[in-house]
């Protein structure tokens, strides 16, 4: 196990910096210099300070020189201060956005794969039925509806109609002043909207997955032989196939990540949540550099570490990677 | 003040903007309990703040906030009279050069320093210090000298007479005791500010919202409201559902908003809309360097072919009024007689081809020495009305053969990567209407050089010294025959197209009490808004 | 490839045809074929004329989806909608059909050390939120329909190389490639001949699913204000400008928001139907 996990640790290594050089590719394609859009900022700016934070950003050096500067400093985590007007630190910035985004996608995640789970095997046993096809066009539909026209009929209906739920933000006013778990119930409240916006949208995916995962285990021989061993249909489908089909399944865990952040820019932005989809939107709209590039890179990191614990989770439940075929 | 003049207009809310003299529309108002101190106001805004030191901000939410935390030397009174603030009362000298400012004693720092001249003298220096990234060092490089002969007095002493120096000096105080000697663009005061005002930082939770509580040592008094709450929205769809929800008590309503969806009893019951004329104007402006635009024909052809009435009809729903220039009607600098360009698409085909342009093509779009007549309109993102306008526009241009294209922008971005690099061809923005009426930062053919107004690069040698000549006396009937003349000049010149002065439209819960609409909209008397007993919300 | 034909003949379509929501979802792409092509024929009025004094207006003879914010006719552009949306999603899901196809064919084709690279850039590209990656670049660039259709396709070909690829690696030892290697045939007409055609199926799959999601991209976009820009019509610019008006002009945002629901539903739909058809496992 330990020798499958220095492997796994050592394949990070070589993604980690494609991802970087792709980030770093990505935006010095854009038109303009990064110091351009920095030193516009102040009026005074004279050709000779705009040299100095060019050579102070390493940019009157060759590309691949400028890469590796940039990389070094990566590698611990600074990505710079944001040409935003506040000029704080790139990190800091994402720090006290990232828990937000985070937490919010690992509990449309952990939904996700509870409700997806279940209606894929059960699609499967019912398959061709009535269930079946009403299961397919009701997780479709979630795939299908653009997530912000949703979110604004549901805060709509739920939040100004009925008065039942909050339609914004993290936290009502006077939050504060709540006892522990009153201030976690209306933390709740406030999340019930977004999280099943965002469940509701990635349902399709994963349940359909499941279901012919599902079904193309029923089909194996040792099903069959299960079946002719005259155990119960609950236990061959539940104990056996269940089992094997769930294994492909954790594999997904990693990769729903980069969809589930990348749609967070949607619902940030409707919700009023502070987090990282939010924070990018607004980087990338005034061309804050650092800020995106940072971003960029953190969010794929997240994915890398995501794709990790999934694997390590495969590992886990299936021996024969543990004992090294893989 | 130069840069805010433009920055005003940013958000979709008009909320903090003056109005003309006429009567704003007074709502019945239910029977008030006695003041009271207590509650919230919370505010909803579509930005954040991007830094709580004013002179380094060029953002409206940044000054929407920072107005409540810091007070400047004089202020507009309700009336849009300049009153004292921090200074209790001046004296001009007989040559109209120097100013002596007699401060206000026993005004405290919200950290409990006491506040001196030294605070004036401070903020004075670091505006003008070439090293601040600040621009609005413009009307305070007219100051020859300035000095602080004791705690309580400050004195300035102008090289030339500048008809707008008492005004510039609303600008926000900061503190010296917390500033001096140190690197303004790093302070810790961005994100908590120190100020004298009416509300205290309390808190800046990033992306959510920024309290501020009532000061009760103000020296104009405790205000009633204890917390003023800006919540951060990025979506107007949000935000108008959460004022319906109560999640916030007040914000500009856009005319379909006013005009078409709150006139409903429930609405009317829980809501106190206010309707007044903004001091402020939407143009069309052009890149004059641009080749495109340099022959006049060409700019009064587009005046032409556009309907400034449609416009006011279809995208303010009637709540607000055409322009004609860059001074609101009624005011004095403004003069009725100038004659604009009325809606007349044939005259301007007329004007596109005295200026040599021809329909050659088969796509019906002019040319002219083989360059097909097509530009591109910029404009802000988070302002609805100015991209609506923006399309009509392109529609009606299209008609006379010009083809349009529109491209909508962050803020920021918009003006470090477009408007100061010179990089557009047209754009349409917004410029608050000045009290004092010297516009010469905009249109001085001196101001084009790089974060300067004059972006268009507008140059017109008559324009140049009626501008000087106004800002150099004191003689409103000599001022006034030089601002006439300047818009004489400007209609025919057509540098912008003018195109329309919109309304503010705030909604406010009807909780509130204590509000009286005046000259200056709503929010210049906020310390004195209440909500009784027995209404408060919050705790 | 007679095999290939009579195959598709006969068992896919005997296959295809009793699945009932994939016929629903074929028939609904059929329909706005049909629709953006007719388009000038079946609108009663001009996508761009505006009426600056009927604004707003709800649904009456005149305006069957009544009237948007500057006065044009919903329906009209709705219709007209269909165009953008089907132009973003073909040209897109083609650009990442093409690149995924030739990265696949050559990796698996190829294998050794030019399959590890493509597939570990495979593997990095699959590691970023694809949508971040796409919002960068167009606020960066501007946000023209065809950087908007290049990009998406830029960052969503690595499903494709993938399927091309596995399909590669089977059939590369199955005997008809074989023989034909033995033949003398050049590695190219291999490719073209033998193993393209077979690799085909779950590309078009994964295409049909891809137009989908361009369309929910595109209309996420205008969301932000980088999608589409006016004057052109597209549903997600339609329903945006829609969106402040949820409860009181809803059929702004009722229409183009049913319009992209039903098209991606269908192609959903229909993308699971081929799958379906072309499942050699999934034998009745």
């Amino acid at each position: 196990m330990t020798a499958y996990l220095l492997k796994r640790l050592l394949a990070m290594i070589p993604l980690m910096l494609g991802i970087t050089l792709i980030t770093f590719v990505v935006i010095r394609l854009a038109p303009g210099e990064p110091v351009e859009a920095m030193t516009a900022l102040s009026p005074k700016i004279t050709a000779e300070t705009r040299q100095r934070l060019r050579e102070f950003y390493g940019l009157d050096k060759p590309l691949h020189v400028q890469y590796v500067t940039w990389l070094k400093k990566v590698a611990t985590f600074d990505f710079g201060r944001s040409f935003a007007p506040d000029h704080r630190p790139v990190t800091d910035k994402i720090r006290e956005r990232i828990p937000v985004t985070l937490s919010l996608n690992i509990i449309a995640l952990i939904l996700e794969f509870g409700l997806a789970i279940p209606i894929g095997v059960f699609a499967a046993t019912h398959r061709d039925t009535l269930y079946d096809k009403g299961i397919t066009v009701f997780v479709f539909l979630g795939f299908a509806v653009p997530t912000f026209w949703l979110a604004l009929l549901l805060m709509y209906f739920f939040g100004v109609k009925l008065g039942w739920l909050p339609i914004s933000g993290l936290h009502s006013l006077g939050s504060e002043g709540l006892s522990p778990l009153s201030w976690f119930g209306d933390l709740l409240k406030h999340l019930i909207l977004p999280v099943s916006v965002a469940t509701f949208g990635s349902l399709a995916g994963l349940s359909r997955y499941m279901r012919s995962t599902m079904l193309e285990v029923i089909r194996q021989d040792y099903i069959t032989n299960a079946r002719a061993k005259g155990l119960a249909e609950r236990t061959v489908i539940y104990r056996h196939a269940l089992r094997n089909a769930l294994l492909p399944v954790i594999t997904l865990l990693g990769f729903s990540l980069p969809g589930l952040i990348g749609g967070s820019v949607i619902f940030e932005t409707i919700f009023a949540i502070p987090g990282m989809g939010q924070l990018f939107y607004q980087g990338v709209m005034a061309r804050d550099y650092p800020l995106v590039m940072g971003i960029l890179v953190i969010g794929a990191f997240l994915t890398l570490v995501g794709n990790l614990l999934a694997d390590i989770c495969y590992a886990v439940a299936d021996p024969r990677i543990r004992q090294g075929r893989g | 003040m130069s840069w805010r003049r433009l920055l005003c207009l940013v958000s979709l809310m008009f909320l903090v903007s003056c109005s003309d003299g006429s009567a704003p529309t007074a709502p019945t108002r239910r029977a008030a309990g006695p003041p009271a101190y207590g509650d919230a106001l919370v505010v909803g805004s579509i930005g954040e703040p991007s830094t709580l030191i004013p002179i380094l901000a060029s953002d409206s939410p940044s000054h929407e906030v920072a107005g409540w935390v810091y007070n400047g030397l004089v202020e507009y009174d309700k009336d849009l009279k300049l009153v004292g603030d921090l200074a209790r009362s001046w004296d001009v000298s007989p040559d109209g050069l120097t100013i002596t400012f007699h401060l206000r004693r026993g005004v405290k720092w919200h950290d409990g320093a006491d506040f001196t001249s030294r605070d004036v003298l401070y903020t004075y220096r670091v505006t003008i210090d070439p090293r601040t990234p600040t621009a609005y060092a413009e009307d305070f490089k007219q100051v020859r000298k300035a000095e602080a002969p004791d705690p309580y007095t400050f004195r300035v002493t102008y090289g030339k007479p500048f008809a707008p120096a008492l005004a510039s000096w609303g600008m926000n105080i900061l503190p010296a005791h917390l500033l001096e000697g140190k690197d303004i663009t790093r302070s810790e005061l961005a994100r908590r500010p120190v100020g004298t005002g009416p509300y205290r930082f309390k808190e800046w939770i990033a992306g959510q919202k920024i309290v501020l509580e009532s000061f009760h040592d103000y020296f104009e008094g405790r205000p009633y409201v204890d917390r003023y709450i800006y919540r951060i929205i990025p979506d107007s769809a949000t935000m108008y559902l959460e004022l319906k929800a109560g999640g916030i008590d007040m914000m500009g309503l856009s005319p379909v908003q006013f005009a078409r969806q709150t006139d409903t009893p429930d609405f009317r019951a829980r809501f106190v809309k206010y309707r007044y004329p903004s001091f402020s104007y939407t143009y069309l402006g052009y890149n004059l360097k641009n080749p495109l635009f340099t022959d006049r024909r060409v700019r009064q052809a587009i005046t032409c072919a556009i309907s400034k009435d449609e416009i006011v009809h279809g995208v303010l729903l009637g709540l607000g009024q055409a322009a004609h220039g860059p001074y609101k009607p009624g005011t004095w600098a403004y003069n009725p007689n100038v004659n604009d360009f009325g809606y007349d698409p044939a005259r301007a085909r007329t004007l596109l081809a005295e200026a040599g342009w021809r329909e050659t093509g088969s796509d019906g779009i002019l040319e002219k020495d083989g360059r097909r007549f097509s530009f591109t309109i910029l404009t802000n993102q988070g302002n609805d009305q100015r991209i609506k306008t923006a399309q009509i526009i392109q529609r009606r241009l299209r008609a006379v053969g010009i083809e349009v294209k529109i491209r909508v922008l962050e803020w920021a971005s918009f003006l470090t990567n477009f408007i100061d690099k010179r990089n557009f061809e047209a754009v349409i923005l917004a410029w608050t209407i000045p009290q004092d009426p010297d516009i010469f930062d905009i249109w001085d053919s001196g101001k084009t050089g790089p974060k300067e107004l004059n972006f268009i690069g507008y140059s017109n040698p008559e324009v140049d010294r009626l501008l000087e000549e106004g800002r150099r006396t004191f003689d409103q009937e000599k001022r006034r025959r030089c601002y006439w003349r300047i818009q004489e000049i400007l209609a025919r010149d057509q540098p912008y197209t003018f195109l329309y002065v919109p309304d503010s439209l705030p909604a406010v819960s009807s909780r509130f009490r204590g509000i009286e609409p005046a000259p200056a909209g709503i929010m210049y008397d906020f310390i004195h808004w209440y909500v009784p007993k027995e209404e408060q919300l919050h705790q | 490839m007679a095999l290939c034909e009579s195959w598709l003949y006969t068992v896919f379509w005997r296959r295809f045809r009793h699945n009932r929501l994939a016929i629903a979802g074929g028939g609904v792409v059929l329909l706005l074929f049909l629709l953006s092509v007719l388009a000038p024929y079946i609108t009663p009025w001009e996508p761009g004329a505006i009426d600056a004094y009927h604004v707003l207006l709800p649904p009456s003879p005149d305006h069957w989806f009544g009237t948007d914010e500057l006065g044009r006719d919903v329906f009209t552009r709705v219709v007209y909608g269909a165009r953008i949306s089907l132009k973003v999603g073909f040209v897109s899901v083609g650009i990442a059909v093409a690149i995924g196809t030739v990265l696949g064919l050559v990796s698996g084709f190829y294998g050794g050390v030019v399959d590890t690279v493509i597939m570990r850039f495979v593997d990095i590209m699959l590691c970023f939120p694809t949508f971040f990656l796409i919002l960068a670049v167009i606020a960066f660039l501007e946000p023209d329909i065809w950087y908007i259709m290049a990009i998406i396709g830029l960052t969503g070909w690595m499903g494709v190389a993938r399927l091309v690829r596995a399909e590669v690696l089977s059939l590369r030892e199955r005997d008809f490639v074989l023989a034909a290697r033995a033949l003398g045939a050049s590695d190219l007409r291999i490719i073209f001949r033998h193993i393209l055609p077979n690799a085909a199926s779950p590309v078009l799959v994964s295409a049909t699913l891809g137009v989908a999601g361009a369309i929910l991209t595109e209309s996420a976009l205008s969301f932000l204000g980088i999608g589409v820009q006016p004057p052109t019509p597209s549903w997600g610019n339609i329903l945006t400008a829609g969106k402040d008006y949820v409860e009181f002009a809803w059929w702004l945002s009722l229409f183009p928001g049913l319009a992209i629901l039903v098209t991606v539903l269908a192609y959903n739909l229909l993308g699971e139907g081929i799958r379906d058809a072309l499942d050699p496992r999934l034998n009745r």
